[in-house]
């Protein structure tokens, strides 16, 4: 039982690391990915053109590899090591699900009809009120189960951190295999269960919470 | 002096002309309808009008004020959009209400906006900018009753019928008081028996003051409300008139096919 209450007080500071990767990014993603959305989507092509190029490396490398990168190549290329392991983790996450979420951001907003903006034209609204008034709540409504989908598998990514040995659950169950304990590694499921259970609910409630119009 | 004066407004598609060489003189108050097929720039027309489309040639002129010039060389600001496009009111053949508002808020939601900026800029004090808002809520509410709607007022858009949605759409182009209200085929996305109810309206709307144009297909809606109808025809004006010219007596080859083909 002493055992039983050690491993999980470990696993918890550890889930601790884990959410604060997980909320953090979040934070941090979520607005970052829609002005990246913006530049996918600017009218002057050059911009458009290294927003989506960007878009594409970030989603076509394992995160695992973007993860190396952030760690090692500033201290390789510039002799300026990052200090911390966390903070890189942090900004490989940010960058990399700020493209994700970029995509959906982008597909919610193409997606409401024209005659919205219009409408706020002939209103006499500014574009940036019409975005702000008109536009953002649909493509909030429209995007909450993609993102949904998305956030939860970042609560699995941050397993990834463990690869620069950030001290998430992952890496702290691993230390009791040199005490030839395997099972905290699967206890560890039963965080990620609750957790993604209830984000789960949080966004059906969301959902809920907007039902009361149509886009 | 006629109030709106259109000249030689000319808008290609790529390669494709939409509309050669229009132009037009309304006076104040007058109901003006433009009928024609579909593809003859109709709602192009009501579009440059608005400015959701840039005419490439052409002026418009309100009230004796030059508003638009074109050459086809300079681009147009947001900003200097926004102030010519505060001359004309648009309603449009979708609604296109804002879906997550409530439709007294679909009325307030412009007008609020134009409020918090004058607030800003002029450093307007508290009490005006109490006394405006209820100005806009006053508004909001005559308006609603106008079209017939005041029990509907906190319903949303998705709770509304294709036609309380359009009297809720007029009702909010009305809020600004624009000079000249255009309507774009409002009926024709209404199933039969709504279409009633939205000409009800619009004809109810006719006042000295008020100058509006209608492209529409109801001809009968046409012929009896408006003062003055317009044929389009492969974007020019092929005829126009009063009702009783245009309809009872048209001139042009293309006019009475276009009106032969719709008795039927």
């Amino acid at each position: 039982m002493a055992l039983f209450f050690e491993v999980t007080l470990s696993l918890l500071k550890g889930f601790g690391t884990t959410c604060s990767i997980f909320g953090l990014t979040l934070v941090l993603a979520l607005p970052l990915g829609l002005l990246i959305s913006f530049g996918t989507m600017s009218k002057f092509r050059p911009v458009k053109a290294v927003f989506k190029t960007f878009v594409w490396i970030i989603r076509g490398v394992p995160l695992m590899l973007q993860l190396f990168v952030v760690f090692y190549v500033p201290g390789f290329l510039f002799g300026m090591p990052i200090a911390s392991r966390f903070v890189s983790t942090i900004i490989a996450f940010v960058i990399n699900y700020a493209c994700y979420f970029s995509e959906i951001y982008r597909a919610g907003i193409e997606a409401i009809p024209t005659g919205q903006t219009e409408a706020g034209e002939v209103l006499g609204m500014t574009k940036w009120q019409i975005f702000r008034k008109v536009i953002f709540m649909q493509v909030v409504k429209r995007i909450i189960p993609p993102m949904g989908n998305e956030i939860i598998t970042l609560v699995k990514d941050t397993a990834l951190a463990r690869v620069i040995a950030v001290t998430e659950i992952i890496w702290r169950a691993e230390q009791f295999t040199s005490r030839a304990l395997i099972w905290p590694l699967f206890y560890t499921a039963v965080f990620y269960l609750a957790f993604v259970g209830a984000l789960t609910l949080l966004f059906g409630w969301a959902e809920k919470k907007l039902a009361y119009y149509k886009v | 002096m006629s109030f709106l004066t259109v000249k030689n407004i000319n808008k290609s598609f790529g390669s494709t002309e939409v509309l050669r060489g229009i132009d037009l003189a309304i006076n104040k108050g007058e109901v003006v309808a433009i009928i024609g097929s579909s593809g003859s720039g109709k709602t192009t027309l009501l579009r440059c009008l608005n400015f959701l489309e840039i005419a490439d040639i052409g002026e418009i002129s309100v009230d004796g004020e030059v508003i638009f010039a074109s050459d086809g060389t300079r681009a147009f600001s947001d900003r200097e959009l926004r102030e010519k496009r505060s001359r004309f009111g648009l309603v449009f053949q979708s609604f296109n209400l804002f879906p997550q508002y409530t439709a007294f808020e679909n009325l307030t939601l412009a007008p609020k906006l134009k409020l918090e900026e004058r607030v800003k800029k002029e450093h307007l004090a508290a009490a005006e900018r109490k006394a405006e808002l209820a100005r806009i809520t006053a508004r909001a509410a005559d308006l609603l009753e106008q079209v017939g709607l005041s029990e509907k007022r906190d319903f949303y858009p998705c709770q509304l019928s294709g036609g309380q949605q359009q009297r809720v759409a007029i009702a909010r182009a009305l809020m600004l008081s624009p000079d000249i209200l255009c309507f774009d085929e409002p009926t024709s996305a209404l199933d039969p028996e709504l279409t009633g109810e939205v000409l009800r309206v619009i004809r109810s709307l006719k006042n000295s003051e008020r100058t509006m144009i209608i492209v529409t297909h109801e001809m009968e809606f046409a012929r009896n409300v408006a003062d003055h109808v317009i044929f389009m025809a492969d974007g020019v004006i092929e005829e126009e008139g009063t009702p009783d010219e245009v309809f009872g007596n048209p001139k042009s080859e293309k006019t009475k096919a276009f009106l032969a083909v719709d008795k039927g």
